[in-house]
């Protein structure tokens, strides 16, 4: 054994820089690893020191339907401090901007948060915004986004129903808050004693009641909550505790983390193709030292193992700087994820994460190395007698399929152990080896459409550099397979980005002029003909007004939904039975609906007929004629399922669950939707300014606002996926640079051979361009095309979607990668054109 | 005692146009401490008869025993294990290791046997070729009578009890070749080892004490050198 290690040495020391160059293409895929798992680490850590502050309290209680008084006043009574909060959507606007969008609310009455800081500019305003309150005094602080939406700053007022507030600061951060949470739904925050003068605060308003507990010191709030459980759970009161909000932020971020382990994983696995493409050429080189070793005496295995060893520990060395680079990349992370991180993330070295990289690199970089490595078994010893002896290395080992397989498996357990998850680890791995397939079969036809086609009558550069394309040791599918996984994933994730947009833009503005893109809703019944004349004034069509009527499930087939909450094998989700249901009523199907089962009818017997959505029967484990009882705001109603309907979610429209026929809810109390359609921005944003000053309470939803949100949040999501990809593509080049040095020996002979001939240095540096243009070309090209494929695939399959793909962004990854692998290329044979023939001829003798 | 013997060697390689046999029949016997030349022109398959004769490929029939040892019988493994314990080899082309020093190279034998601190018995070999010098160069550095003097101690290291030369001065000018033949022989006489030399060169085989003349796969003569056998 001593023998190979020094062997294994001795022989690597003229070929170490080369060794680690092929090893480099690792580095980039396990930094990658290292530097998400350290961060994850790091976040976890960071979470658990947070804790508290991820809450900003010990205990948080909330309610969204009204609760039994005696209930509501124990809540007044837990812990030490506590804090109420009332929060509501509603229309919001700047009077001094004229700004208008709908945005959260949210009164507080207390010193919330305990534990952790608002961040607010000026740092003033939060102590101002206290007494204020304290003193019912009109006084807001507003989210930072909002203010930027619309141009408003500190010392502006806001328009809340039909009072106006004052600002006193932007909100930049609240306790557990990341800036896509206030993306989403930015917050107005004021006094909860000043919201009643609003007049927002109305039925059917989506009122959610929320109270922030401090506790004495010592007192353990679990055995609270664990006294206190079943008398909340059973009035709808959800308990949020210091642990449970640890575990629900740690584990959304660890599924992040998993995830985009995977893409880094991906640029890993880049980078070990690399390596076997470069070790099968440093194989190639070392035949005929292992034919003089074999000849020697040594066996097949033992000249195995020395080059193994040697693969080993450069793959090791890769390894180990990757690690070391993957623990400065986790600094830059907090940076690529600030738009999600609830916590301040302290940054240290993590030393677990550093050895899983390590190991995880070592391993595949040799399962990688062991395809070429393994030809060496079969080296005859006859080539030292033999300069053309027939080729020994090419035949069937089956060997080579067992190291194919345990790659395979190596990847199918990386992902299980990533996702925990066999089916999203089987598909991984399956999606994977579909990329790789198709990418290597394009470079195949590449290689083989220039063979057969080969343009004979071109000029010789032209021809020269597409000979080399397909010449022995030619690194076309490599490279290939490598640049193009790196653009296939860029690509893909622009193409995702803009299908999603337009998917959004399509179930609204461009899905037909008929569809309406603007939703108002809670119109209360005398506020009805007000609003109508609104819109008639602006000329804008009623698409559809919908009457909604708000209640509760009481019992399935005269089953009260406690007992089924009871009985654990009944096995109906818990949502469909606590929930606020919003049902409407009408006679006939709308034309996002489709019946599937039954029929739309009055009556069944002497009880209302009702039709339910399709998917929603099976959830429920019902079936036609089951009986259906619902609490309509303290009146029992008894109905029956008579049909069932598909329904097209897709739209900005209302659609329903539940509807129930005519004539039985018109006299309950309830609000209006409707459905209108503006034409432009202008005459949204005006008709929305009007409508909150006559009508405070009614809220607007316009398309733009949709698609306004989906982008901001996209943007940051697929801003760190690309930071991800960009070690693919990075791989890819790296992997190109070594591939270009490693094959540059071969370059030299053949271009000094042809400058002895007479060639230039321009038709040199020609023939050169013009190689590296193409398989820049065509390794973009056919990430591209992998991408429409893929993203083609999304649209029909999943987002049932049409696919029009946007070509600037394309054409932009296919520039970009092209030029990049051109200059690469040219950069590192450089050599070849600045070196004197004679040198080289001089050299190899 | 016979340290080689060939008995009904025939090989054939199959080509494009059908099988191509570049052996045949071929039978000759060799004692222990003999020198043996086999010579020929190119083509006529003394190269490849050096091949099976060394173990280094395997014939399509007839039988070779090296040392005693049925060579056809055994695997590429056991051949190679063969080839370390008995064989010593000199290439027209030297094969050094490329990556490995004078020194190195000629160490590899002994190391393939297990063998421990053999640095100075190689260094000894080095100075007996008189490199000793050079020991720490690598071939690239060395010339190509150098380079051949290298590749002569490591055929001597392992102690061999049968040495295989294929052209051992066909790469070197006529002064430096004179040089490498001379101190074969010498380093071959003083080891006692048996020396089976391919060349074309007839005046390098007339100081082998047995010829085995080739032409087109087959012996067409064997000569007992009348001066050396005196």
């Amino acid at each position: 054994m001593n023998f190979l290690f020094r062997m294994a040495w001795r022989d690597s020391r003229r070929s170490r820089q080369r060794l680690l160059l092929f090893m480099s293409a690792i580095v980039l895929g396990i930094s990658a690893l290292v530097g998400l798992n350290s961060f994850g680490d790091n976040l976890a850590r960071s979470i658990d020191a947070q804790a508290r502050e991820l809450l900003g309290a010990d205990l948080v209680l909330s309610y969204a339907k009204a609760i039994p008084k005696p209930t509501e006043d124990y809540l007044k009574k837990i812990g030490k401090n506590r804090t109420y909060e009332v929060s509501f959507a509603s229309m919001t606007l700047f009077p001094r901007t004229g700004g208008v969008r709908l945005a959260q609310v949210k009164g507080l009455d207390g010193p919330f948060p305990y534990y952790g800081e608002w961040e607010v500019q000026p740092r003033s305003a939060v102590e101002q915004f206290r007494q204020a309150a304290a003193r019912n005094e009109r006084v807001a602080l507003v989210d930072d986004a909002l203010l930027i939406q619309f141009g408003a700053k500190p010392g502006d007022s806001v328009r809340l129903g039909t009072q106006l507030y004052f600002i006193a600061g932007r909100v930049l951060k609240t306790p557990g808050q990341s800036a896509v949470t206030t993306s989403v739904a930015p917050t107005v925050f004021v006094a909860a004693k000043s919201l009643p003068e609003t007049g927002l605060l109305q039925r059917g308003s989506r009122i959610q009641h929320r109270y922030y507990y401090q506790f004495a010191k010592g007192q353990d709030v679990a055995d609270f909550v664990k006294a206190n459980e079943a008398r909340f759970d059973k009035v709808g009161i959800n308990q949020d505790t210091v642990e449970s909000r640890k575990q629900q932020t740690g584990r959304s971020f660890a599924d992040l983390t998993r995830f985009l382990n995977l893409v880094a994983f991906v640029a890993l696995l880049l980078g070990c193709v690399g390596v076997a493409s470069a070790v099968h050429l440093y194989v190639k080189e070392k035949v005929a030292s292992v034919a003089v070793l074999r000849t020697l005496g040594a066996s097949g295995r033992q000249a195995f193992l020395i080059f193994l060893i040697q693969t080993a520990l450069m793959g090791l060395v890769g390894a180990i700087v990757g690690a070391l680079a993957g623990s400065l990349v986790q600094l830059l992370l907090p940076r690529v994820f600030a738009g999600f991180l609830p916590v301040t993330v302290e940054t240290a070295i993590s030393w677990s994460a550093v050895a899983q990289g390590v190991g995880v690199g070592l391993l595949v970089a040799v399962l990688f190395a062991m395809l070429p490595l393994l030809t060496i078994r079969n080296v005859s010893p006859l080539r030292t007698l033999r300069a053309s002896y027939e080729d020994d290395t090419a035949g069937r080992d089956p060997f080579r399929w067992a190291v194919y397989g345990l790659i395979v498996l190596f990847v199918m357990a990386f992902s299980y152990w990533q996702t925990r998850d066999w089916k999203v680890a089987v598909g991984f791995t399956g999606g994977l080896l579909a990329a790789f397939g198709i990418l290597t079969g394009l470079g195949l036809l590449l290689i083989n459409g220039v063979r057969r086609f080969f343009p004979r009558h071109w000029s010789f550069v032209w021809r020269q550099s597409l000979a080399s394309l397909y010449r022995p040791n030619n690194q076309t599918v490599i490279l290939i397979t490598s640049i193009g996984l790196g653009a296939f994933l860029i690509a893909t994730l622009t193409l995702t980005q803009n299908l999603l947009l337009d998917r959004v833009a399509f179930s609204g503005g461009e899905g037909g002029s008929g569809r309406p893109n603007m939703v108002l809703f809670d119109i209360q019944n005398e506020q009805k003909a007000g609003v109508r004349a609104l819109v008639d004034r602006y000329k804008l069509p009623v698409v559809q007004a919908v009457p909604v009527v708000t209640m509760r499930l009481a019992s399935i087939n005269g089953r009260s939904v406690e007992a089924i909450q009871a009985d654990t094998s009944a096995k109906i989700p818990e949502w469909a039975l606590t929930r606020e249901y919003r049902v409407t009523y009408r006679d006939s199907l709308i034309d996002s609906e489709k019946l599937t089962a039954g029929t739309v009818q009055a009556n069944a017997g002497n009880m209302p007929a009702i039709t339910v959505e399709k998917d929603y029967l099976s959830r429920m484990k019902l079936k036609l004629g089951d009986t259906l009882t619902f609490n309509v705001q303290g009146a029992p109603m008894a109905t029956v399922v008579s049909g069932t309907r598909e329904v097209d979610w897709n739209r900005v429209q209302t659609n329903f669950l539940i509807v129930f026929p005519n004539g039985v809810l018109e006299q309950a109390p309830q609000f209006q939707v409707l459905m209108t359609r503006v034409s432009n921005t202008e005459q949204s944003a005006a008709f929305q300014r009007e409508l909150v000053s006559g009508f405070p309470n009614v809220s607007a939803i316009d398309l733009g606002l949709i698609l306004r949100t989906v982008d901001e949040i996209l943007q940051k999501v697929s801003f760190v996926i690309q930071f991800m990809a960009l070690f693919s593509i990075l791989t890819g080049l790296l992997v190109l640079a070594s591939s270009v040095i490693i094959s540059r020996y071969q370059r030299m002979q053949e271009s000094v051979l042809l400058r002895t001939l007479g060639a230039s240095r321009r038709q040199i540096l020609w023939i050169q361009a013009i190689e590296y243009l193409m398989l820049g070309v065509l390794a973009a090209l056919s990430g591209v095309i992998l991408a429409l494929g893929a993203t083609w695939g999304l649209a029909y399959f999943v987002f049932e979607t049409p696919f029009r793909p946007d070509l600037l962004p394309l054409l932009a990854v296919l520039a970009v990668v092209t030029v990049l692998t051109v200059l690469i290329g040219l950069f590192n044979s450089r050599a070849v054109l600045v070196r004197p023939p004679l040198e080289v001829l001089r050299a190899e003798a | 005692m016979s340290i080689l013997r060939v008995e009904n060697l025939t090989k054939t390689y199959s080509s494009g146009s059908g099988p191509l046999t570049v052996l045949h029949n071929v039978s000759f016997e060799i004692q222990a401490g003999d020198t043996f030349s086999i010579v020929g022109p190119s083509g006529s398959g003394k190269t490849t008869l050096l091949g099976l004769c060394a173990g280094l490929d395997r014939a399509t029939s007839g039988s070779v025993y090296l040392n005693g040892i049925r060579l056809d019988n055994l695997s590429e493994d056991e051949r190679a294990a063969v080839r370390n314990q008995h064989v010593g080899f000199i290439f027209q082309n030297f094969q050094l290791l490329p990556t490995l020093t004078a020194l190195e190279n000629v160490m590899v034998p002994m190391e393939l046997q297990g063998a421990r601190n053999v640095e100075k018995t190689a260094l000894d070999l080095l100075d007996r070729v008189g490199l000793a010098k050079r020991s720490h160069h690598y071939p690239t550095q060395l010339s190509g009578g150098e380079q051949q003097r290298v590749s002569l101690a490591r055929a001597f290291a392992n102690r061999p009890k049968i040495l295989f030369a294929d052209e051992p001065t066909g790469n070197l000018d006529t002064d430096t070749g004179d040089t490498v033949e001379a101190l074969l022989f010498d380093l071959n006489r003083e080891a006692g080892t048996t020396l089976v030399l391919v060349t074309h060169d007839l005046e390098l085989a007339q100081r082998t004490g047995r010829i085995l003349k080739m032409r087109g796969g087959a012996v067409v003569d064997q000569l007992v050198n009348e001066r050396m056998s005196d």
